[in-house]
């Protein structure tokens, strides 16, 4: 069974196509990492996929049935920017938020066992230390982390990342990937990102999206794809890597 | 003043009205000074005058009048905010406007002598009846009932709304319930405050336990309680220098956050020097 599965979607902001007939599969333990220019429809996909936006037409399905239905089994971790970083809440708290039920609960408390298992996955992201701490006071990548503490709290089938290394320093986005890439023997991971160290680390599928999807296969970028993506030629230097992740572009006048 | 207090009856009823007042104001404030929700009470406050003025105009208690508008527009913003997304803003000042002049509309039509409506817009905490704080009353359980039994909901949805709505956590019958709250809460401040006033001490209280408080539930109980004194305190200012309470009220509690305020950025001005 496919975990992801889009057929033929459209989906329209107004008048404005945001994304054109997209077909997708995502395969049991895929790490697809989607990436694209600005306003390529990236986050529209993802939200698209979390059943957040109105489709135009088309289907997605997930675990074989309707998004809506099945958006449960998904751990979605949200773009840092979009999430109020001065509530006041601490860091447990939130984490433990993503065991909340379906529906109202009357006179909730969360148990020793929810307790116990949100310290245990505090543990995993790196943050145990950090449990009683007030969101306010954490940095960019503790943030993040939490954030993925919280949707593992949730007991995903699938893992959405909305660019998990935004406003990230090099060490913390490194662990992050690091994380990630342990998740990914237990689950299906898709995350959007502009970051393309990510794609040289653990990432097995890669998209790439600017309003249609202009590729969809492995992880290595060629100069073409990237080119068509951005119409016009990119250079791209991954910080951390010793290399380049494409091959020195021609000057014009090696062309003439 | 305390031997005045033990004397009269009104006294008591605008003391009682008052700590009702403000656990209303203390919940409530909290929700939509961090849920950033304080045009819409402002537009649900003004859209109730409309019920005011029909009330005089068809001959009901003008409060129940207010209470019917009040919660039309509370629901009203509500759905056209699930459908339309971004322009809730317009809804809301237009439906700011319109109440206003619903009310002033129906009161012309009215035979006669226009009645006095003061009382409506400041509010009179000295006139508050018997009937009146059994309103209150109600209207308090209801709404702390409903805050304190769902709180880790409430802090879910207050927190992060999305991913709230994605784990299917009743997010939107939490907003539909809040701006049911919210429109129960302005009717009772319209007795104490008024219309024109409600929001200041909507959002004073919540304010100021915002700058010196982080945690949710310290936030949530003091305002309670500067609530409390802000409207004690008001209501003894008024009574001593003989002017309206509601206004007396209001002043007191906008100069306490000013001060607070002030106060707070200096310290820390300090830690970062």
């Amino acid at each position: 069974m496919n975990v992801v599965e889009i057929k033929d979607l459209n989906v329209y902001y107004g008048q404005l196509q945001a994304l054109e007939k997209i077909n997708l599969i995502v395969r049991e333990k895929d790490f697809l990492a989607i990436m694209g220019p600005n306003g390529g429809g990236k986050s529209t996909l993802l939200k698209a996929i979390l059943g957040l936006v109105p489709i135009e037409s088309g289907t997605i399905n997930i675990l074989g049935g309707s998004n809506k239905k099945k958006r449960h089994l998904i751990g979605y971790v949200p773009q840092f920017s979009s999430v109020d970083k001065n509530f006041p809440i601490t860091v447990i708290e939130v984490v433990l938020l993503g065991a909340l039920n379906k529906g109202l609960s009357f006179f909730h408390k969360f148990s020793e066992e929810e307790i116990k298992k949100a310290e245990q996955l505090l543990d995993k992201v790196g943050l145990v230390k950090l449990a009683d701490r007030d969101i306010s006071k954490l940095s960019g990548g503790e943030f993040q982390k939490m954030l993925i503490a919280r949707a593992l709290m949730t007991e995903p089938k699938l893992l959405i990342l909305d660019e998990p290394t935004a406003s990230v320093d090099a060490k913390s986005s490194q662990d992050i990937y690091n994380l990630l890439g342990s998740l990914n023997k237990e689950m299906t991971i898709i995350m959007v990102t502009h970051n393309v160290m990510a794609i040289s680390s653990n990432v097995k599928e890669l998209a790439c999206l600017n309003v249609g999807l202009v590729y969809h296969g492995d992880p290595e970028i060629s100069e073409e794809v990237v080119n068509s993506l951005f119409g016009c030629p990119v250079e791209l230097v991954a910080h951390g890597v010793p290399h380049r992740v494409l091959k020195e572009h021609q000057e014009d006048n090696h062309v003439s | 003043m305390l031997a005045d207090l033990l004397k009269y009856q009104f006294l008591q009823n605008a003391f009682i009205a008052g700590i009702l007042a403000s656990v209303l104001a203390g919940v409530i404030g909290f929700i939509i000074v961090e849920k950033k929700m304080i045009m819409m009470s402002g537009g649900i406050a003004h859209a109730s005058y409309g019920g005011v003025g029909l009330g005089y105009l068809i001959g009901i208690e003008p409060i129940y009048g207010a209470l019917g508008f009040s919660l039309l527009s509370a629901v009203s913003v509500g759905l056209i905010k699930r459908k339309g997304g971004t322009d809730s803003d317009i809804v809301i000042g237009l439906f700011w406007s319109l109440g206003m002049a619903l009310g002033i509309i129906f009161i012309s039509l009215m035979p006669g002598y226009p009645p006095n409506l003061t009382s409506y817009l400041f509010g009179n905490i000295l006139a508050v009846t018997r009937a009146d704080l059994m309103m209150m009353l109600v209207v308090a359980i209801f709404v702390s009932v409903l805050f304190i039994s769902l709180f880790n909901n409430w802090k879910a949805y207050l927190f992060d709304e999305e991913f709230s709505g994605i784990r299917g956590t009743g997010v939107v019958l939490l907003e539909y319930l809040l701006l049911i709250m919210i429109a129960l809460t302005v009717v009772v401040l319209i007795r104490i405050v008024g219309i024109i006033l409600a929001l200041a001490i909507l959002i004073a209280p919540a304010a100021t336990a915002k700058l010196l408080f982080r945690k949710m539930s310290a936030r949530v109980m003091m305002s309670v309680v500067f609530g409390v004194l802000f409207i004690f305190f008001g209501i003894w200012l008024a009574y001593t220098l003989n002017t309206a309470a509601g206004a007396m009220i209001v002043l007191v509690a906008v100069i306490t956050y000013v001060i607070t305020y002030i106060a707070t950025s200096s310290k820390l001005r300090k830690k970062i020097k």
